[in-house]
């Protein structure tokens, strides 16, 4: 069986049609859009193109209201130095414990430059509390940023009815929404939200491109300034063909978003459901009810991710983990850490994200490799009894290793 | 995904000695809880002889963390407790051909849960005093614990005091950033004030010889010269640390010295002869290996090689 990709969070397969519609940008129409020449005279139509695809996809009014840019790392910084430099009397963010590095990190640098960052925690189902967050909305918050979906565990916030919120109280609201763009139905229009971040590579556009949604009439200012480009709102000449592709991407996830709804989310729902009922001792984290379509989490107590991902990996299987191993940081995932997953569980959570591309079969596979996997594994460790073939009785009693 | 060497994925895809030893009378558990690797080591010991007769691992943790334990038991398989005492964690890294330098705290909880059954067995009780911390110097594999111990113990004020004490941020450079906000903390927490600009009074500063370009093939009078320039300059960093280095022997392009005083055994051992051998490469112009001379018998026939 070929190599089964599942780490589709973590970044996606160009499709093919994406490729195809991106080749002339490099070897034909290569003239820079601002120029006159043959060269350049198809490019300002096809980057208008794409940015109508954009456009539908998230359900935005204008076109205008799309920014390209390099990332979604660049839309995130961009939306919150464009927030506290428009409003330099505002002194304090509203973000979560569970956002992902572009924005926390950022967060962190702000708040040693003297910022007030409001970071709202989650429940053990990784769900935040409204009413704590409506007490921390005030005239001296800058800027809300909450993801519109978590990057390990599919969760879904309810980031519509956030921005509603933040609106009332005059507050600006932006959403990471790398994940959810593309997986889940949008319709920009109909809500409060003012920024919106999206990166090309989660949905099968290349890297190196992504997008920030600035509603009009929404106070900004630009990261880079310099040309004309995106009307002055992002300098730098335009990256035309993954421009091009990343709206190609969009319409054709437009087009598949009620197989990603329906067919991506069967396969999930049965790998997890298969998992849970094959290997004892393990579970899914996340909000059960509220989930990307293509994603699941699943916890394997008493073993650790990244030598799972070693014998996943062995199998032709690649997935993803939220153990310290394996992001080279020492520390197990925040995401876990913030729901609060005991850590014999936390360092064994595997990540497994879908796409379109995938197959039942393919799920069958993991299926079947999975309990082996999960099994030599416990054999080895200090909390599996060996002979009886469950956890030694009162695992973290009956071995407490001396702890730094 | 981690450039783990064969050795490694060898250890961990087919662990040697997993499982518990039955009548084992010397168990160490360690373990940390911030990366979530745990160990439990369980030997047999005769007591007449007090060799290590068995040797046993359960570990919850990494693809490296398996790997280390495993190649720890057959390391110390037949050896007498006291030897078995004397394998450093270098020993284990170098056993599976090295390891990325943000797992070598894996090859350091193999040795420590060696400490703590060999403690187990004579009745003691094991007490870790190693405290670790976050990696900041991926270069040197130097953790945040060190450098804040080094800035309070050295009164160290600038970004390149630290890194003649700790090496920290000697090579790439990028966890600069990284170490000027330790300093802040650490300076504020004594009062004082960190100022980038401010000038390194605390260390004599060494020449260091210039990067040459070196047109013509030297000599092997000539390039072992410069190599001991290059040791030379090295020196007080390593004295820093309470050890130091000395060329043995250069046969073609191997290098081979002797690290001695507190290098000889430490953890960082590996991580300071690839500093040497990057430093040497950039003044001599041309690919070196430096090698520990105690390999030497294993590498080359020095009789024969010589006077190649």
């Amino acid at each position: 069986m070929p190599d089964i990709y599942l780490d589709n969070n973590a970044t996606t397969k160009v499709d093919g049609a994406v490729v195809d519609v991106m080749i002339p940008f490099f070897l034909e129409q290569y003239g820079n859009p601002s120029s006159i020449h043959k060269f350049a005279d198809g490019v300002a139509k096809a980057l208008k193109k794409a940015r109508g695809q954009v456009q539908e996809l998230i359900g935005a009014e204008h076109d205008s209201e799309i920014i390209f840019t390099s990332c979604g790392t660049e839309s995130d910084s961009t939306a919150i130095l464009s927030a506290i430099k428009a409003q330099p009397n505002r002194k304090e963010i509203i973000t979560t414990t569970v956002e992902h590095a572009a924005i926390l990190n950022l967060c962190d640098t702000l708040e040693k430059e003297g910022y007030t960052i409001h970071r709202l925690p989650v429940d053990k189902c990784g769900r935040l509390n409204l009413e704590a967050y409506k007490k921390m909305l005030s005239d001296q918050v800058a800027i809300v940023s909450v993801m519109w979906a978590n990057n390990e565990t599919g969760t879904i916030f309810p980031v519509v009815e956030m921005a509603e919120m933040a609106h009332e109280a005059g507050v600006m609201f932006h959403t990471d929404a790398v994940q959810a763009v593309g997986k889940i139905p949008m319709m920009l229009q109909d809500t409060k939200i003012d920024m919106l971040s999206i990166s090309g590579h989660k949905l099968h556009a290349p890297k190196g491109i992504g997008v920030l949604y600035l509603r009009r009439g929404t106070r900004y200012r630009p990261l880079l300034r310099g040309g004309h480009q995106e009307r002055g709102r992002r300098a730098g000449t335009e990256n035309t063909a993954s421009i091009v592709g990343l709206g190609k991407a969009c319409e054709m996830a437009m087009e598949h978003m009620e197989y990603e709804n329906v067919q991506v989310k069967a396969m999930r729902d049965r790998l997890e459901r298969g998992i849970i009922e094959e290997i004892p001792h393990s579970f899914i984290t996340g909000d059960l009810n509220n989930r990307l379509p293509n994603t699941t989490d699943i916890a394997f107590e008493y073993i650790e991710g990244e030598a799972i991902l070693m014998l996943l990996n062995k199998a032709g299987i690649a997935a993803s983990s939220g153990s310290a191993c394996t992001s080279g940081s020492l520390e197990p995932s925040h995401v876990m850490r913030a729901m609060q997953i005991p850590y014999t569980a936390a360092h064994g959570t595997i990540r497994f994200s879908f796409s379109r591309y995938n197959t039942m079969s393919e799920v069958d596979e993991v299926l079947k490799v999975m309990p082996d996997i999960v099994a030599v594994l416990r054999k080895l460790s200090p909390y599996w009894d060996s002979v009886t073939n469950e956890p030694v009785a009162n695992p973290e009693e009956a071995f407490s290793p001396t702890f730094k | 995904m981690w450039d783990y060497s064969d050795k490694v994925k060898e250890h961990f895809f087919t662990p040697k000695n997993a499982g518990a030893v039955v009548d084992a009378n010397a168990i160490g558990e360690v373990g940390s809880i911030s990366c979530g690797d745990a160990l439990r080591l369980t030997l047999k010991v005769n007591p007449e002889t007090e060799i290590i007769e068995e040797s046993g691992f359960q570990t919850f943790g990494c693809g490296s963390a398996i790997a280390s334990s495993s190649v720890l038991t057959e390391i110390i398989k037949g050896m007498t407790i006291d030897e078995a005492l004397k394998v450093t964690n270098q020993d284990i890294a170098n056993e599976l051909d090295g390891l990325p330098p943000e797992k070598m705290h894996c090859s350091v909880m193999g040795r420590e849960a060696l400490q703590a059954a060999v403690a187990n067995y004579r009745g003691a009780v094991w007490k870790d005093d190693h405290e670790e911390g976050a990696l900041i110097c991926k270069c040197f594999a130097i953790d945040a614990v060190m450098i804040e111990e080094m800035i309070w113990a050295n009164k160290l004020r600038t970004v390149e005091d630290v890194t003649n004490f700790t090496k920290a941020g000697g090579g790439c450079a990028a966890c600069h950033e990284d170490i000027e906000a330790i300093l802040e903390k650490v300076l504020a927490e004594k009062g004082e004030k960190f100022d980038a600009t401010a000038s390194t009074a605390t260390v004599e500063k060494v020449e260091t010889p210039a990067i040459a370009a070196v047109k013509t093939p030297l000599t092997n009078v000539q390039r072992i010269k410069k190599i001991e320039e290059v040791l030379t300059s090295l020196r007080p960093q390593l004295m820093a640390d309470g050890g130091d280095v000395e060329l043995v022997e250069v046969v073609g392009n191997t290098v081979y010295v002797n690290m001695t005083g507190a290098c000889n055994g430490c953890q960082m051992a590996a991580m300071t002869i690839a500093g040497i051998q990057q430093r040497l490469m950039e003044v001599l112009g041309e690919f070196l290996r430096v090698v520990p001379a105690s390999e030497m018998k294993k590498l080359v026939n020095i009789e024969g090689a010589g006077h190649a």
